[in-house]
């Protein structure tokens, strides 16, 4: 009895902070301006296809290059003792606690055509490189913005895998190959697939990313529900009816992704 | 003729400049059970842990064949290891935990599937392949142990208290099956336990330890019988050990009167620990008593009473089939097999009196435990001094 009565702060912040909200953008998809009912915000969709398939193709990549550089790292971490592992997690971190529009501006100045990186090639005799407003300056933005979010998952199931299981392994006859293959990797599944959400959607989402580091050539879903409702074309009618149609598309993949990895165990949020 | 397989050679073992395994020589035969028992933190789980090739010893050698092998890794080594605590594969079924090894050995499907199954037979858990390991109960994880390491047919199984969780019932059980499944494979078995009569009952060999190092090797009989020391007699089965002296031969004094015995070979008046097994006493009239003193504390055992009995301030305890009243005056008789006689070590006058015994045993649950942890004390104590 006591631990419901507890609960309740809990459901009124739930039920005004997110419940409130998505009926909001439940009513305002289906509706017109003028507050009837109408399908029509779905029906137009239809001419935003490439942006659709852009933002999935573009947070697709950056999550497999987040997995392929946020699972070693994340392994040597787990398996590392002592001050290394200290200061590397800390270096890991650090971005975190800086503003995101700030460092995602930094690697503008980086990127520029006239920034630090081809200020560094031209010094050294080499062509200029054009690196920013491409498709391949918003997946390294999403990387570098959100490996964190698969580093820590993953670094912490490994963290806590028992060690007996590793040796169990070798005592069988595992090599270290074989034990990572057979016992480690299997068991970090988890870890990656909360990794894989925590990226995959806010890279779905993004339009800080895009905007500053795509130079608007690339754009992506979030830059158009933005427009929707701050800019040029706004009718939060439309961006609603995108948003619903998003957010559906990724809960069903997700769904699809931890049906898939069931038999290792349900992914954990952090 | 039993034909060596492992010798440990002046093995030791020091974690962070801390003694855990001190000068420690054993040699262990092909196709033996032999158990490595002592008390908690005694370095048995280290010793299993060098052997399986987890830990490399600071010093000393293990011989496996007469070859050098302190530095072949764990897979490389034909010995399969029972953790203390299973540890199954969370992530594989039962079947696929006992097949893991002969996978990595790419044996074929086809016996790969025959081999699990028949080791599923033998440790009786037929039908439970498709089951996660946190869907078996303790009893049925530990079997599953079993089967995943003797499916590779090692030359040597080793065994970390695989019956440690297990409830006294089972345990038992376990302890036949276990016995029964070594002699059936035909393979070494090295066990460690703490508990003295699963010692005894399974082993072809019992390696006693304290400290880090051996305090007696032997066959349960010869333990039981003839322990070398007031450690190891207080710590198989029950002793009552009382400071004596060996007249001569056969003739041993304790509390200023002469017994006859049947041990020999010690100096003359050479001062010795008597062990008497409380179950060596006979309780007789107090004027056919060879010594006579007082029941202070009787316990009802089922099979027997078991009978505090202070001589002169010194408690024994007695098992009896014949309930004697606390307050009693009893005179005991004990034939001269009763007496076992050993050399004063650093044991002596440690162990072997039940005063705390007779206080506490109305404390049903645990006595023995407690008393257990007190000796252990009492040692540590000792130690330092
Ligand atoms: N990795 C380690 N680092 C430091 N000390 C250790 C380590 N492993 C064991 N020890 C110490 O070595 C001693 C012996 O440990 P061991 O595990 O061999 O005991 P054990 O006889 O198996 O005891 P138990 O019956 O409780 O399992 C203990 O004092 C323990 O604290
Ligand atoms: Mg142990």
């Amino acid at each position: 009895m006591r631990s419901k009565g507890i609960a309740i702060p809990y459901v009124v912040w739930m039920a005004i902070f997110v419940v409130v909200p998505l009926i909001l953008v439940v009513v305002y998809a289906f509706t017109n301006r003028s507050g009837g009912f109408t399908l029509e915000n779905f029906a137009s969709m239809s001419q935003y296809a490439s942006v659709f398939g852009r933002s999935f193709l573009l947070a697709f990549v950056a999550t497999v290059v987040c997995i392929l550089l946020g699972y070693p790292m994340a392994y040597f971490l787990a398996r590392e003792r002592g001050r290394l592992r200290q200061m590397a997690t800390m270096l890991i971190m650090l971005p975190m606690w800086m503003n995101f529009l700030l460092r995602t501006y930094s690697w503008v100045f980086l990127l520029e055509r006239n920034g630090f990186f081809n200020t560094l090639l031209e010094t050294i005799g080499l062509p200029k490189l054009d690196i920013i407003d491409t498709q391949g300056a918003v997946v390294l933005g999403m990387v570098y913005n959100f490996l964190p979010f698969m580093v820590l998952p993953i670094f912490s199931v490994i963290e806590k895998m028992d060690h007996r299981l590793i040796e169990a392994a070798q005592d069988l006859g595992a090599n270290s190959a074989e034990v990572f293959r057979r016992v480690i990797f299997p068991l970090s599944l988890p870890g990656v697939l909360s990794g894989v959400t925590m990226v995959f959607i806010p890279s779905v989402s993004t339009f800080v990313i895009s905007r500053l580091l795509g130079g608007g050539k690339s754009l992506l879903l979030g830059d158009l529900i933005e427009m929707q409702f701050l800019g040029s074309a706004y009718n939060p009618h439309l961006g609603s009816a995108i948003s619903l149609v998003m957010m559906v598309i990724v809960l069903v993949s997700m769904g699809i992704m931890n049906r898939f990895g069931e038999g290792e165990g349900e992914a954990v949020v952090l | 003729m039993a034909k060596e397989l492992i010798r440990l050679q002046d093995l030791c073992m020091a974690f962070d400049d801390e003694p855990v395994l001190d000068n420690l020589n054993l040699y262990i035969n092909d196709k033996e059970f032999l158990t490595l028992l002592g008390p908690s933190g005694c370095g048995k789980t280290t010793t299993l842990r060098i052997i399986g090739g987890f830990t490399t010893p600071t010093s000393g050698d293990v011989l496996f064949d007469g070859v050098r092998i302190n530095d072949v890794p764990p897979y490389k080594r034909q010995i399969n290891t029972v953790f203390q605590k299973y540890a199954l594969f969370p992530h594989l079924n039962v079947f696929e935990n006992v097949a893991f090894g002969l996978r990595l050995k790419k044996v074929p499907d086809a016996e790969i599937k025959e081999r699990v199954m028949e080791m599923l037979e033998v440790v009786s858990l037929k039908g439970f392949e498709n089951r996660k390991p946190d869907a078996l109960s303790g009893g049925q994880q530990q079997r599953v142990a079993i089967a995943r390491a003797l499916v590779n047919r090692p030359k040597v199984l080793l065994l970390d208290e695989p019956l440690g969780a297990l409830d006294l019932k089972l345990r038992k059980d376990m302890q036949m099956e276990l016995k029964r499944i070594q002699q059936q494979v035909g393979i070494t078995f090295i066990y460690v336990t703490h508990d003295q009569e699963e010692a005894l009952t399974m082993s072809d060999t019992i390696v006693v330890m304290d400290k880090g190092s051996i305090q007696q090797i032997g066959t349960p009989e010869d333990i039981y019988n003839e322990p070398k020391n007031a450690f190891v007699a207080d710590f198989i089965g029950e002793s009552n050990i009382i400071d004596g002296i060996m007249v001569r031969d056969k003739v041993v004094k304790m509390y200023g009167r002469e017994f006859p015995c049947l041990d020999g070979g010690f100096a003359e008046n050479e001062p010795v620990d008597v062990v008497i097994r409380p179950e060596d006493i006979d309780i007789v009239p107090v004027e056919q008593g060879q010594l006579v003193g007082t029941v202070t504390g009787v316990t009802f055992k089922g099979m027997q009473y078991d009978i505090i009995v202070d001589f002169r301030g010194f408690k024994w305890l007695i098992q009896t089939t014949d309930h004697s009243p606390v307050g009693a005056r009893i005179g005991v008789k004990i034939d001269p097999d009763g007496f076992h006689i050993m050399k004063k070590s650093q044991y002596s006058g440690m162990f072997g009196d039940y005063s705390s015994y007779s206080e506490e045993y109305d404390e049903l649950s645990d006595v023995e435990a407690l008393d257990e942890e007190e000796a252990q004390e009492d040692r540590e104590e000792g130690y330092e001094e």
